[in-house]
């Protein structure tokens, strides 16, 4: 029952739980922390990267059942020779039963397409430090009320079914952003290979990336406390990296139902099907481990980038706020009433415009000099 | 939220026990839903966030301040039906248990309740108000949670900082009113009017029973008039309300303030049930019965129902504009060392 019932129920004397002796109440902190998230909602950065063709926007549309590139254009190859990498993030909100979750994809159109790949992350690599960068800007600031997380949680790669194992192009991009990002190996277009052919290439692909020392995303062990369904779902889950997937968003009939699937004339492969690829696997490791996610992104990424950053421009944050701090202050003085407080601060505003002023003065007579820090 | 669907979230049955359990997105086991293709699963994220929660269990941190004898102790160790404040020893010299200033005293407690763990922290603060001159007496209090602030604020910025940072900021701190009857003493609007400015207030009525009913409704409304006139703005405070929702259920809490207490660790056969209470001549009072005081309503919102709003607006609001304060002293701090140094050196600034 909502807050309002709960209050006029102990109004009229009837407490709304029955009081077991001993029973303090602090139990349903969780319960609290939960109608919080429910109205604050959540915010996800999914990144994918592949090679076009691979199948990445429609496995996307596939996974959350929307259509995130309604109006798109597949530019011929004469206008991909020209093209460089490009970064396109398309936000879209969902809400299930309550839950509100604010998705965004970050595609990744151009990447190993020139003939020349030789640079293509470049992009995507200063895309990601973009959104740390602003995270840590936002963070540090004054006003940390709306900080807006836009950081990558996650990074699909899609890995071309036709090859033997990773290409070269693969490894390096891998190796390039394993420490900033969550890497989560996908094969695309699953429905070219037979069963033992997939098998095969799956090993390949881990071998090969313990060969190259790859940190894709370990999902964690399932807790001693789980039940045993979920146990064996993480084992699974954990047997079957990389995930073989076939995307589709047309609805075929078969055996007299409707699935989503593609039409071939040999037969339907089912994208729900677990016999024929690992789409429901995917889907089912993205939400179970959404915050999982989110929580190693922060730890782990987030932090290394935070230190690596404050240790390179000196200790100081991109506002010129010393860090760390002058000593704290003797307690304010006694007689501190409002009118005094404003004065105060008005001071102080003027104290930072007029810094502002001066720096910018400086750097202006300094011109490109050597006072420019990274 | 909707009842009605598939995936039970846990409400408020406290009866649950806390053992999760994982709504997959498609049903149990790998078998694809026949023509569901509506739903994702991405409910799902609340459980995980529920799981976390639990693992790294809760931290409260209450401070209780008033004049020594209004049942400061008891109270605490009825809220949390065990001995959680500090050890009193009832046969010692009245002069010695007075501290001749006021001293600060933090006692923790890892406790648990149905899989909850919290980490429980009880701030005493004896010598509050028992002097003879207490000019100043709320300074140390002040230093303290400000200097909490000052701790959390160092690890924030350290370049390889906590995954967790230990919270010791006040969260919340219960004022004692003695129950005069009358209206609030000196001491009490200048306490709360400075700290109400850095940390929640509580206000409560100490050792209500010695008032009636006419007599604690006149005084609280009394002391909420006082309160108003001085600018005194308690928890929940009015600008801090989220929504239409929050500030309907914190519009009655308002009318209540200052609940009215008594407390007592000490259980009592009244009607065949065993209750907490105290025993006099002329009846026995039950801690628990809202007829006889309102330790329940003080009880419901510290620890049932406003606990995480309570540490919510420690975290976002008085935290924040500490911490703002403190940014900006350190500039002006830092400008003045600026005006003191060639200017080459300063254009290593963004």
């Amino acid at each position: 029952m909502s807050q309002a019932d709960k209050m006029d129920k102990m109004k009229q004397g009837q407490f709304t739980n029955p009081e077991t002796p001993g029973y303090v109440g602090f139990a349903n902190l969780p319960n609290q922390v939960h109608r919080k998230s429910v109205k604050k909602g959540f915010e996800f950065t999914l990144m994918v990267v592949g090679e076009s063709g691979l199948g990445k926007s429609t496995l996307i549309n596939s996974l959350f059942l929307t259509d995130l590139y309604p109006e798109r254009v597949i530019p011929g190859a004469a206008e991909k020779i020209e093209r460089t990498v490009q970064i396109e993030a398309s936000t879209v909100e969902i809400e299930e039963r309550g839950v509100k979750l604010r998705l965004t994809v970050v595609d990744t159109p151009g990447y190993g397409d020139a003939i020349n790949s030789q640079d293509c992350f470049s992009t995507i690599i200063a895309y990601i430090d973009d959104q740390f960068e602003r995270y840590l800007h936002d963070e540090s600031g004054l006003n940390r009320r709306h900080i807006v997380d836009n950081r990558v949680h996650c990074c699909f790669y899609f890995i071309s079914p036709l090859g033997h194992g990773l290409k070269p192009l693969d490894v390096q991009f891998m190796k390039a952003i394993h420490n900033k990002v969550n890497v989560v190996p996908v094969i695309a277009k699953a429905d070219t290979l037979t069963l033992r052919e997939r098998e095969r290439l799956k090993r390949r692909i881990l071998d090969e990336i313990d060969e190259h020392g790859i940190k894709i995303y370990h999902l964690p062990d399932a807790e001693s406390d789980e039940d045993e369904d979920f146990k064996e779902q993480t084992r699974i889950l954990k047997a079957s990296i990389p995930f073989a997937v076939v995307g589709s968003n047309q609805q075929i009939e078969a055996k007299g139902k409707k699935v989503r699937g593609r039409l071939y004339p040999w037969g339907v492969v089912e994208v729900e099907n677990p016999e024929h690829n690992d789409f429901l696997k995917l889907r089912t490791m993205l939400i179970t481990h959404m915050q999982d996610l989110q929580e190693v992104t922060q730890d782990l990424h987030y932090e290394n980038f935070r230190s690596d950053r404050l240790k390179r421009g000196g200790r100081l944050s991109s506002h010129g706020y010393v860090l760390p701090l002058s000593p704290a202050k003797a307690p304010e003085p006694e007689e501190m009433d409002k009118d005094m407080i404003l004065q105060e601060k008005e001071a102080e505003l003027r104290r930072m415009q007029e810094m502002i002023a001066k720096m910018q003065a400086q750097m202006q007579n300094q011109g490109e000099g050597d006072g420019q820090h990274v | 939220l909707s009842s009605g669907s598939e995936v039970s979230l846990s409400h408020s049955n406290m009866s649950e026990s806390a053992k999760p359990h994982h709504p997959s997105p498609q049903g149990k086991g790998e078998k694809s839903h026949g023509g569901d293709f509506s739903y994702v699963g991405i409910d799902a994220i609340l459980e995980q966030m529920r799981r976390k929660a639990m693992k790294q269990g809760f931290e409260l941190n209450l401070m209780v301040v008033g004049q020594s004898g209004l049942g400061k102790s008891t109270l605490m160790n009825t809220l949390f039906k065990s001995k959680v404040s500090r050890n009193k020893s009832v046969q010692s010299n009245p002069e010695e248990r007075i501290p001749k200033t006021v001293e600060i005293k933090s006692i923790s407690h890892d406790i648990e309740e149905k899989g909850v763990r919290m980490k429980l922290t009880v701030i005493d603060t004896p010598g509050f108000g028992d002097q003879i001159n207490n000019e100043n007496c709320w300074q140390p209090i002040m230093k303290f949670i400000n200097d909490q602030y000052e701790a959390y604020l160092q690890e924030e910025i350290n370049i390889n900082r906590k995954k967790r940072i230990p919270d010791s900021r006040v969260h919340c701190c219960i004022y004692f009113i003695p129950p005069t009857g009358h209206c609030l003493r000196p001491l009490d609007v200048e306490f709360m009017r400075r700290l109400s400015k850095v940390v929640n207030i509580v206000p409560v009525i100490a050792k209500a029973d010695t008032l009636t009913l006419e007599e604690r409704d006149s005084f609280k409304q009394t002391i909420r008039e006082e309160l108003r006139a001085n600018g005194i703005d308690v928890y929940p405070q009015k600008e801090f309300d989220e929504d239409a929702e929050d500030r309907m259920i914190n519009d009655k809490i308002r009318e209540m303030i200052p609940f009215a207490v008594v407390g007592s660790d000490q259980e009592y056969q009244v009607n065949g049930k065993r209750l907490l209470g105290r025993k006099t001549k002329w009846g026995t009072i039950e801690v628990e019965n809202i007829a006889h005081c309102e330790f329940a309503y003080l009880r419901d919102l510290l620890i049932r129902t406003h606990m995480q709003n309570i540490k919510d607006i420690t975290g976002s609001i008085h935290y924040e504009t500490y911490r703002v304060r403190r940014l900006n002293e350190s500039n002006g701090h830092l400008e003045s060392l600026l005006g003191s140094l060639p200017v080459k050196r300063a254009t290593v600034f963004w």
